[in-house]
């Protein structure tokens, strides 16, 4: 088990033929991914990676069924492509791209609520269910299978996550990289009821970062309805005000959005906080170890 | 990417926002003919930089003869201007704003901002012009009157009669004009993919107008592209060189103040190194996100702008390779320190896909400055021992 996605899932590529979209759907299948196609305006009919390539994303649904699309075209074109998935009826799209103007998002978002599609980014590692399906750029090898389900707003931390779990002898359920930019798809908010209810996942790592106010909202919701536990690392205790770190949301501005603030408020929710994510394998083995 | 309120001033106008008349000045003579131009005798002096708190840092002043303006514009322009939004460094004023003068009776505030939670714009207006809006936000929230507009529908009647009510205005000529202000604003906040537009103070005049009396905007970077106009207004004296100097190599800078350098792949696990190193009792010199594409120039490149800060007695590179491959890094590393000269002990932790045949790369080279480690742990406290000296 898992959620989102797993061995059975039909994906299709959209920006299938370009670099990008290339190298990584050609990891993707290697790692035993279901890619069933790829969209490429203007490049309907040819194969590519041994996989048909088609005109539209309503083509491409018809023709081979998927319910998830990739998403790797570059960012003026991210907003139009998400709400073409949306209006095939697509039911998950991942958006890998980074660069997306906010508005763009803001519109593409808006389409995908309406459409009653989810939406995992943009700019982010994407969506792994460990030794079963990976749709984004993770490198699969470090997902060993296991218990644990992991949320990030960090690329680079869901692998230093990940790794760390394994080290400890456990291993991943599924891993979901969420981004940081100020509009992004599915959060805490909605994944973490969903490891909640997936019978294996029995403990849940949720790192974040300063800026805007998830983690707040998430501390709230694990207090309510998570009975699993969870550990959290906030990344940007020593951050400045006011600059950005990288991410695009990832800012304090005035007082709001600081990791003190999100530490804390995890912290009265029962949630194992730690302060560097050096600590994030040694968390996952004692929350484990209690559970018994 | 942010710009002065002289070019906020120029996009207002631009769309009808109602403004003061004001003219830009390089030089003391500028700006005793642009006085004399604007005519009347009354002028206010403003220190264009991109940060807030003019007025209190000393930047804005009113001149009531030709004189005075000429005797403002040498005070304000070449002095170092420290505001509460600055830093303790200050910031140098180039130009100065002349604007003619008014008859103030209320200041009020109008921002655009967009709203993460709501995930759309949102206008918010207060009677309490002037102040520090965040302020406002904590002692007294119900001043603010928050407004958000749905994109996929626009600026509706409703908005602006929310705006005017919460506001207290009851005025019909005011209520019209102040509506007519907000739906313009929320206008060119969408058309120019803006970040943030905040008008603090907006003022209504004894004339019974609303006047934009400053203007501060920050637009979406990634957006720029389609808009050549917004990205001409670019004032690179106003942005940080080494930050800069980073960007132009795909490398995200951010200085600091503390004493160990940091090179790291990937926003998140930079802040999580950054935060480690505190952790085990170091300081962070910068944040550094080499990005995923790291190779020996983006390395090398690297190392020069983290060496550039006199304060760096260790710098800790921790890479967690994915699709990148350590190896690949390690022999960047090797390259780097050829062709830059790293005097200070480098802390290197490689993790991730073929991390082993790194860590061998990196024995076999021998270099004397360079200290392997195992996790990020461990670099840490390595980097940290290693600037106190202790490696």
């Amino acid at each position: 088990m898992s959620i989102l996605v797993d061995k059975d899932t039909k994906v299709i590529v959209q920006g299938f033929t370009g670099k990008e979209g290339t190298f990584h759907a050609d990891q993707c299948l290697a790692y035993g991914t279901q890619i069933v196609g790829g969209v490429t305006p203007g490049k309907g009919g040819q194969e590519h990676l041994g996989k048909p390539v088609f005109n539209t994303v309503k083509e491409a649904v018809k023709a081979t069924g998927a319910t998830v699309s990739m998403v790797f075209v570059p960012p003026a074109f991210v907003g139009d492509a998400v709400m073409e998935a949306a209006a095939a009826g697509i039911e998950l799209a991942v958006i890998i791209t980074e660069g997306a103007p906010v508005r763009d998002m803001q519109a593409a978002k808006a389409a995908a609520v309406k459409a009653g599609m989810k939406t995992i980014g943009p700019n982010c590692p994407g969506i792994i269910t460990a030794e079963e399906c990976k749709i984004g750029i993770m490198p699969g090898n470090i997902f060993k299978k296991g218990k644990v389900g992991l949320i990030s707003k960090s690329g680079t931390l869901t692998y230093e996550g990940a790794n760390q779990v394994v080290r400890e002898g456990y291993g991943i359920s599924t891993a979901v990289g969420i981004g940081g930019d100020p509009i992004i798809g599915l959060s805490y908010k909605q994944l973490l009821p969903m490891f909640e209810a997936d019978p294996d996942t029995e403990a849940i790592v949720m790192i974040g970062e300063i800026g805007g106010d998830l983690e707040i909202q998430a501390a709230k919701l694990i207090k309510e309805q998570i009975t699993k536990p969870v550990v959290a690392f906030i990344a940007g205790q020593t951050a400045p005000k006011g600059k950005r770190m990288g991410h695009a949301g990832a800012i304090i501005s005035g007082t709001a959005g600081t990791a003190k603030e999100k530490m804390e408020a995890l912290e009265a929710a029962g949630v194992k906080v730690v302060v560097s994510p050096a600590e994030i394998g040694k968390a996952v083995k004692e929350v484990m170890e209690a559970r018994g | 990417m942010n710009i002065h309120e002289y070019q906020a001033k120029q996009i207002f106008q631009k769309y009808g926002v109602p403004t003061l008349r004001g003219i830009v000045a390089n030089t003391v003579d500028e700006a005793v003919e642009a006085a004399k131009e604007l005519g009347g005798n009354i002028w206010v002096v403003k220190a264009q930089i991109h940060a807030g708190g003019r007025g209190l840092g000393g930047g804005v002043k009113l001149a009531k003869s030709i004189d005075k303006v000429r005797e403002l514009a040498d005070e304000i322009l070449g002095m170092t201007l420290v505001t509460h939004q600055t830093g303790p460094e200050g910031k140098l004023v180039q130009k100065v704003y002349i604007e003619e003068g008014a008859n103030i009776e209320d200041e009020l505030y109008l921002s655009v901002v967009l709203d993460r939670a709501a995930e759309m714009p949102i206008i918010m207006a207060s009677t309490e012009g002037g102040m520090e809006i965040e302020k406002v936000a904590a002692e007294t929230p119900e001043k603010i009157v928050k407004v958000p507009v749905d994109p996929a529908f626009g600026f509706q009647g409703y908005h602006g009669r929310e705006l005017v009510f919460g506001l207290g205005i009851t005025d019909k000529d005011l209520q019209k004009k102040m509506i007519q202000f907000a739906s313009k604003l929320y206008q060119l906040y969408m058309e120019n993919d803006a970040e943030m537009i905040e008008i603090n103070p907006l003022i209504r005049t004894a004339e019974g107008d609303y006047i934009a009396l400053d203007g501060k905007m920050g637009f979406d970077d990634l957006a720029l592209y389609r808009h050549p106009d917004i990205e001409a207004m670019r004032d690179i004296s106003e942005e940080d060189p080494d930050e800069r100097e980073a960007g132009k190599y795909g490398l995200s800078y951010v200085a600091l103040d503390g004493e160990i350098g940091c090179m790291v792949n990937g926003a998140g696990l930079a802040m999580g190194t950054m935060d480690t190193i505190n952790y085990m009792g170091g300081t962070p010199a910068n944040f550094l996100d080499v990005g995923g594409g790291a190779n020996p120039d983006t390395v090398a490149k690297g190392f020069e702008i983290i060496l550039k800060n006199p304060n760096v007695k260790a710098i800790f590179v921790n890479i967690f390779g994915g699709i990148v491959r350590c190896d690949r890094i390690a022999n960047g590393i090797l390259e780097a320190t050829k062709m830059v000269d790293v005097n200070v002990p480098v802390v290197v932790r490689l993790d991730g896909t073929n991390a082993e045949e790194a860590a061998v790369i990196l024995e076999k080279a021998n270099i004397k400055n360079i200290i392997t480690a195992t996790d990020l742990g461990d670099g840490a406290k390595k980097a940290v021992a290693a600037a106190k000296g202790e490696l």
